[in-house]
């Protein structure tokens, strides 16, 4: 691009971004309607391509021009795949689980005819007289929108979409800035990191900032290793300019000429979408060398981990960007101190970096006005498991577990009991019904005995068994144990074999208060982060669903009949049809044989638990029942 | 020059020493296995040498601790005595304890340490993890025991220390963990023949000659 050298930096991005809002509109003719498909990795899970082929085949039948406008993820994966089509004359409507036959019906009537199919539809995006808008419904009126404010609504592939609505304004603000300002705005913000342990921002770049060193590296963090966590995934997949302009502040703020995007190889889509932005903002002056004509490189890199939970650990995440094995070291010296290379260095998770741009532009004060004193600004969740309405959510802090659970996701599904919730993936804890009402911050959650993590939030209804979930997430953190450490390698594979043994009627007496007095003493001993948390699942169940272990240990029952050995099923002569032979057909070790009267019954030998013949039964005998403990379920012979 | 109280005794050390450094010196013991005199970065990996420091609200790894002026060092709290009896049980547990068998009997790094813990070498409220003799690796040589390894690491310092391309390194993850070679198998090429410091430093005789000094193994 010809720019010429005596032009301010401020002058060059509105020059980019009229630019881009020229091409946009030269591409996008405004009298076309538009159909904004949402195609990140969990769209795409869902079949949006199969629904954007559909679509495109339904125009070229019917012979209609539409713009198809591939963007990323709105954040409501229940809804998945998830299409906002913009018809001129209409709102814009947002419609649920598009498969390809809905697709080809929505060319026909929505676009060929003005019918918008109401029965299709989630809700308009904007108010109006004939459709529900969004703002009627709590997942989205009680959620607040900083970081995901443009994700879904944007093509990540294009700059274009970023710089026509405002993106890298931000760092051009900064340009003009002493450092020191920068850091003490976002001191003042109060920001703190979303990577898990919530440390003030401001502070961690001010060290930074001040320490000796000429050559300094920013890392964003974007390993993302918990089970069932994807926000990071999605602010990459979604929105990866947006990341990449709080990249550069945090380079400029802190004195660094490198940086690097550390993402695990299992995100192809991400690590190919922020590779691209990358060349883009290169190609565009807003990254590289003299950016903007400042007088500030930045070299960003992409680095592929390959997925192991612990490299997220920023010191191990350094040993393996060295090509080192990913080994936690001991902290201190800090990576600000001594990093990558022994450089200073910055590490910062994807959100924390990609909150960064707001607060610049909208300043400190105003984000102090979301979220609580201690924790402000918003928190993105991935809410998982027994909810109604799963996916990512955005909120302000201080939003209690209870809104977030039951208005926003809408409940727990099938009329069934709330039980649980665990948050802060493996490393987390699992909290009751009782705090429900805990606000979600990062200090409240950790006084309840729980904390932040990265965000991953498992909802758990009556039918979990928590000494099963306690069993679940410690095979995950001792799996995932680098093995350095003694308290990690094998004081957790002590913890997971009791817990085995608990779930599988073997538990003594005594097993509760060893895993309590061990499960302390990792938590104490352990080199890193994963062994001092490790423990915290079992911890956070034994004390408050301690009943639960007893029951497994000392009835050999498990209250919630999930674990197999404890439990077995048999089948009620009363109800059961005579001659109905459903669930015979069904069960894969042919254990079901029929006994006196034609009645059915099950050979507790042979049973192997996996609840076929409860499907299979017709619900209007419902004629199979579970029990536990196991010798509940009355024997019945089988006839020689 | 800094000075220091350790266990109510004062000390002399030079700055920016380590505290498990000064006080070895010092004739002072505190239970260790990963960290080796002279070593510029401990692992910290054994987490046996806690001590608790005045100001501190829990017991820290001395071999990373840096001494400063006035600090005042209690190497036998309960507190420390319980986390390092914790983690030499669990050590024990995955241990094969079949010592009249061991090369290393009477010089073993864990019975000295059970002695001075004042534990036994069985572990009773644990299960033993410690797995089969399993000896084989990657060396054509060398034979190691997984069962006996505590994973110290001391090995892999001691190659990288002797060999210009360490030979020896971790590998797996988790409980399966062990120590690996890496290299070419033919007996030729292999620079390693004349050093054996790995073999030397290994305080529990889990590696030695193939056949040779791995006892019934
Ligand atoms: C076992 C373990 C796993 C971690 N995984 C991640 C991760 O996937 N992403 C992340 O941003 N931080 C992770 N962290 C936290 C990082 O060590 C570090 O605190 C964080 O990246 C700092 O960024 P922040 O200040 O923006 O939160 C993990 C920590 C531990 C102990």
């Amino acid at each position: 691009m010809n720019f010429h050298p005596e032009k301010l930096p401020q002058e060059r991005l509105a020059a980019l971004a009229e630019d881009a809002k020229r091409r946009l509109a030269a591409k996008r003719r405004a009298d076309l309607p538009r159909i904004i498909i949402g195609m990140a990795t969990c769209g795409l899970a869902a079949g949006a391509s199969e629904t954007r082929a559909a679509f495109e085949q339904a125009l070229a039948e019917q012979n209609l021009e539409a713009l198809i406008i591939p963007v990323g993820c709105l954040g409501h994966c229940y809804a998945e795949p998830l299409v906002v089509i913009e018809n001129p004359g209409f709102p814009p409507i947002a419609y649920h689980s598009v498969t390809p036959g809905k697709a080809k019906a929505l060319v026909k009537s929505f676009l060929a005819e003005g019918d918008p199919l109401f029965e299709y539809v989630l809700a308009a995006l904007e108010e109006n007289d004939l459709l529900p808008s969004i703002a009627d419904f709590p997942r989205f009126y009680l959620e607040q929108r900083v970081v995901m404010e443009k994700c879904g609504s944007i093509d990540p592939a294009d700059l274009k979409e970023y710089l026509s609505r405002g993106g890298y304004a931000g760092l051009v603000r900064v340009l003009g800035l002493p450092p020191g300002e920068i850091v003490g705005v976002l001191s003042e913000s109060g920001l703190r990191g979303r990577g898990g342990a919530g440390f003030p921002t401001g502070a961690k770049w001010e060290l930074a900032r001040k320490v000796e060193g000429s050559k300094k590296t920013v890392i964003c963090n974007a390993d993302e290793g918990d089970p069932g966590a994807y926000m990071d995934r999605t602010l990459l997949e979604s929105n990866p300019h947006q990341l990449l302009e709080g990249l550069a502040i945090c380079a400029y703020s802190v004195g660094a000429a490198d940086a690097v995007v550390y993402v695990r190889a299992e995100y192809p889509l991400a690590v190919k979408t922020i590779s691209r932005a990358i060349a883009q903002a290169e190609q565009a002056n807003l990254l590289g060398k003299g950016i903007l004509g400042a007088n500030f490189d930045l070299e960003v890199k992409v680095f592929q981990g390959s997925g192991a939970f612990v490299c997220g650990e920023e010191t191990a995440l350094i040993e393996s960007l060295e090509g080192k094995r990913g080994m936690p070291r001991f902290r201190p010296p800090y990576p600000v101190e001594h990093g990558l290379w022994g450089r200073p260095t910055v590490i910062n998770n994807v959100k924390t970096l990609s909150t960064v741009p707001a607060i610049i532009e909208k300043g400190a004060q105003w984000f102090r006005t979301i979220g609580t004193p201690n924790s402000p600004g918003t928190a993105i969740f991935s809410v998982v498991g027994n909810v109604t309405r799963p996916g990512l959510v955005e909120i302000p802090m201080g939003t209690t577990l209870r809104t977030l659970i039951f208005e926003i996701c809408g409940g727990i599904p099938r009329q069934k009991q709330f039980k649980a919730v665990q948050i802060g993936g493996p490393s987390g804890g699992c909290l009751p019904e009782s705090l429900l009402d805990t606000p979600v911050d990062f200090d409240s959650l950790t006084r309840a005995g729980a904390m932040m993590g990265s965000g991953g939030l498992v909802v758990m209804d009556e039918e979990s068994c928590m000494v099963n979930v306690a069993r679940y997430f410690l095979d995950f953190t001792q799996n995932e144990s680098c093995g350095k450490c003694t308290f990690c390698r094998i004081g957790t594979r002590h913890l997971l074999n009791i817990l085995d043994r608990i779930t599988k009627g073997e538990g003594r007496e005594g097993d509760l208060e060893l895993l309590e007095t061990l499960g302390r003493d990792i938590k104490e001993g352990a080199l890193c982060g994963l062994g001092k948390t490790a423990p915290n699942p079992i911890l956070t169940s034994l004390k408050y669903f301690r009943s639960e272990y007893e029951a497994h240990i000392r009835e050999k029952r498990c209250p919630s009949m999930m674990c197999r050995a404890l439990t077995a099923y048999y089948i009620d002569p009363d109800k059961c049809a005579r001659g109905c032979e459903a669930c015979v057909g069904c069960c894969p070790v042919d254990a079901i044989f029929t006994a006196k009267g034609r009645k059915k019954a099950i050979d507790q030998g042979l049973c192997v638990k996996c609840g076929e013949c409860v499907v299979s039964c017709p619900p209007e005998y419902d004629a199979v029942k579970r029990v536990s403990p196991a010798h509940l379920a009355p024997v019945v012979e089988r006839p020689k | 020059m800094v000075r220091l109280t350790v266990d109510e005794k004062e000390i002399e050390a030079e700055e920016g020493q380590n505290l498990l450094q000064v006080c070895l010196e010092n004739g002072i013991t505190v239970p260790h296995l990963c960290f080796l005199e002279g070593m510029e970065n401990s692992p910290a990996s054994c987490r046996l040498c806690f001590v608790e420091i005045e100001g501190m609200d829990c017991p820290v790894p001395s071999c990373q601790t840096v001494v400063h002026d006035g600090m005042v060092v209690n190497t036998q709290s309960p507190a420390v005595r319980h986390l390092q009896r914790s983690a030499l049980q669990l050590l024990l547990s995955a241990h094969r304890v079949d010592c009249s068998d061991c090369p290393a009997n009477k010089r073993c790094a864990l019975q000295q340490l059970a002695k001075l813990l004042g534990i036994p070498l069985k572990v009773k409220h644990l299960e033993s993890l410690a797995g089969e003799v399993d000896t084989r690796m990657g060396h054509p040589l060398l034979a190691y025991d997984a069962g006996r390894c505590v994973l110290c690491g001391r090995c892999l310092y001691a190659c990288a220390k002797h060999q210009e391309h360490p030979l020896l390194t971790f590998v797996r993850r988790g409980f399966s963990t062990r120590v690996d070679f890496k290299g070419k198998t033919d007996p030729a090429e292999l620079p390693c023949l004349a050093c054996l410091a790995c073999v030397e430093i290994c305080p529990v005789s889990a590696l030695g000659f193939a056949g040779k000094t791995l006892g019934a193994a």
